[in-house]
């Protein structure tokens, strides 16, 4: 059994404002897109009208289909590239430049995201790409790819090395061993870098419209200029759903770290 | 031996067993190191060291930190690549082969167990790498940790256990695979003193009852003297000697090892004269010294005259009962500087009239303090030619 320490006065406090801080907004959109008035700031009483409308607005489900099939693939793509990336920098050999490599893979961390969404755009300017989902898709992982490989770079960097070589001396050959320790342990970390890279996709505004072409808009390009036109009590409601799915994300994710801190020799799944 | 091990602990190397048998049969060591070079930069961790590890043998590579003693045992292991020289287990030349490829386990210092995985596991890990069928590894599994007592913990995790519990996964883990040698990386060092003591000895238990061979490194001399057969001393990448625990300590081969193993009087010889058998060595700070003529024929360089504190006696007038040996006697006055009460021993350190000091061990035999001698009281110290070590520098 642990012990829970007693809350003090102040503590409660300043949880209860931290929290009220981070999630009263969130808790006010939400409630407000249950409104059944067309006026955004005034209280009608309880509907799923806007609801309602979201799934009667065509082009609203079809910028949401988008900005989904490019979370998914785009930080799919990023979490296998930045834990190969986070491998070799961690454990393969000192080589020359390892320094600037590593320096090199977190500058898109600190990097403007107009720099970045220009840049891209450029490039598929000058190849010739035709703009739309694989664009903006290729556009993401390069985003969110570095977050990925500081997160798992972390979790290896804290593994002790002689975990790997334990099993070497019980039998396994380098992959082996890595597929059977150190994949299992680092496993979270990997979760959590695909749950960042998907939410990191999921809400990006800048780099996507830099990048997309016409009639393939993303939710938040979608709802970017909708509320340009004032903003509609839809809105609320469509925010409300991706705040959801976000949730059910993260519920998932904790569930499968947790699963795979369990499950033993098996490799977690991603 | 080997029968009752085979029956004991069926040997999961079958076909190396065969190898070993012929090699101890010729009475060709199990493990020869030949020469043996590894660098790292311009670094020399290991120089050159050669050493023959027989069958059976429980062995300590001693040595400050630094020394390569672990860059040793590591390229023993397969974790590291010798530069030069060769590793032959049997007549096998292992020096280039992958850990994996060995059949030598190790135990490894912080214990390295997996974290993900259950007691029960952890034994199980290298018996499941090695095909071996399920029925088995659940029987050997049961014997390993019978072997080190963990019965009731097979399910926990390594968070879940005691320092002293997760060491003995360590070593049931290391030794399920029943290696034809086991090497040990301070397997000690992070247990607490009452707990390392009473594990030497179930170490040296345990090896003695599966009749397998043990590699251990350790910067700590007490545990490598207890539990040895033989110690390998190394200084700077080299082997400064290889003996028994005895011999180290009763002679030690040069003046840094008669410091390193233990406490030592040491006196720099300015003379010598040869008197029969016997040298007479002149030093600065005790005058001139009656020794045993070593075995090995000194050289030209620079002698030292060294006595371990406890060969030293003390008395208020001198070894007056000793007839017949006084003239063969060192007798050295002087008086108590210091004294330094340790329980069952006292170390007194005298301050000589020529000039140096003197360190004594004296055991305390009676409860009663009636023997013990008080600051600055004149005393007589003395002590057999024989007691005496001539070192070169």
């Amino acid at each position: 059994m642990r012990k829970i320490a007693r809350l003090s006065r102040f503590n409660v406090a300043s949880l209860a404002l931290g929290l009220a801080f981070l999630y009263l907004p969130i808790l006010i959109l939400v409630i407000y897109s249950f409104n059944a008035s067309r006026l955004v700031t005034v209280w009608g009483g309880w509907s799923l009208r806007w609801y309602h409308e979201f799934f009667n607005d065509r082009a609203m489900i079809e910028a949401a289909w988008m900005s989904l099939r490019v979370a998914v693939s785009s930080a799919t793509i990023a979490t296998l590239l930045g834990t190969l990336a986070a491998v070799a920098l961690s454990r393969g050999e000192r080589f020359r430049g390892r320094t600037l490599f590593s320096g090199m893979l977190y500058a898109p961390l600190v990097m403007p995201e107009v720099i970045t969404g220009l840049s891209l755009l450029l490039l598929f300017v000058a190849l010739n790409a035709e703009r739309g989902f694989w664009t903006v898709t290729i556009a993401h992982t390069t985003l969110t790819m570095c977050f990925v490989a500081v997160v798992v770079q972390s979790r290896l960097g804290s593994l002790d090395r002689s975990l790997e070589e334990a099993a070497m001396d019980l039998g396994c050959d380098p992959v082996r061993a890595f597929l059977s320790v150190t994949l299992p342990l680092i496993a979270p970390a990997i979760v959590a870098g695909w749950m960042l890279a998907f939410t990191l996709s999921l809400d990006d505004l800048v780099i996507a419209s830099f990048t997309t072409g016409p009639g393939s808009a993303t939710l938040p390009i979608r709802i970017y200029s909708e509320v340009r036109l004032g903003v509609k009590p839809e809105i609320n409601a469509i925010c409300t759903l991706v705040i959801a799915l976000i949730a059910v994300v993260i519920v998932i994710a904790s569930l499968a770290s947790k699963l795979s801190s369990s499950q033993g020799e098996s490799v977690a799944p991603l | 031996m080997a029968g009752t091990m085979a029956d004991e602990l069926p040997n999961t190397h079958v076909a190396t067993k065969a190898a070993d048998g012929d090699a101890v049969a010729a009475g060709r060591p199990l493990l020869r190191i030949e020469s043996v070079v590894k660098t790292f930069g311009t670094f020399r961790a290991v120089d050159g060291v050669s050493l023959d590890i027989k069958a059976g043998e429980f062995f300590a590579l001693l040595g400050p930190s630094g020394c390569g003693k672990t860059t040793l045992l590591r390229m023993l292991a397969g974790f590291e690549a010798p530069d030069e020289g060769r590793i032959l287990l049997g007549d096998k030349d292992i020096a280039q082969a992958l850990p994996h490829e060995r059949p030598i386990n190790m135990m490894f210092q912080n214990y390295a167990l997996f974290p993900h995985l259950s007691v029960r596991d952890n034994i199980a890990f290298g018996l499941k790498r090695a095909g071996m069928a399920r029925v088995d590894i659940a029987t050997r599994v049961s014997e390993m940790v019978a072997l080190v007592k963990l019965e009731g913990l097979e399910k926990r995790k390594p968070d879940q256990l005691s320092g002293g519990q997760r060491q003995r996964v360590a070593l049931a883990r290391a030794l399920a695979r029943r290696p034809q040698l086991l090497l040990l990386d301070e397997p000690l060092a992070a247990l607490d003193k009452k707990l390392r003591e009473s594990t030497q000895g179930e170490l040296m238990e345990l090896q003695r009852r599966l009749g397998m061979t043990f590699i251990v490194v350790t910067h700590d001399q007490e545990e490598a003297m207890t539990m040895a057969d033989r110690i390998g001393v190394m200084k700077s990448g080299k082997l400064a000697q290889v003996a028994s625990p005895r011999e180290l300590y009763e002679a030690p081969r040069s003046r840094w090892i008669a410091e390193f193993v233990g406490d030592v009087n040491l006196f720099d010889g300015e003379s010598k004269l040869r008197d029969g058998h016997r040298l007479v060595i002149g030093t600065r700070d005790a005058g001139a010294l009656v020794v045993a003529e070593p075995r090995e024929p000194i050289g030209a360089g620079k002698l030292a005259v060294a006595i371990r504190p406890e060969k030293v006696k003390l008395s208020r007038r001198g070894p007056v009962s000793e007839a017949g040996h006084e003239t063969a006697i060192n007798r050295l006055d002087g008086v108590i500087a210091d004294i330094c009460y340790l329980g069952g021993t006292t170390t007194y350190k005298v301050k000589l009239d020529t000039g140096g000091t003197l360190q004594a061990s004296v055991a305390n035999s009676a409860r009663l303090d009636v023997d013990a001698y008080s600051l600055n009281q004149h005393v007589v110290a003395w002590f057999t030619p024989d007691d005496c070590m001539v070192l070169q520098s």
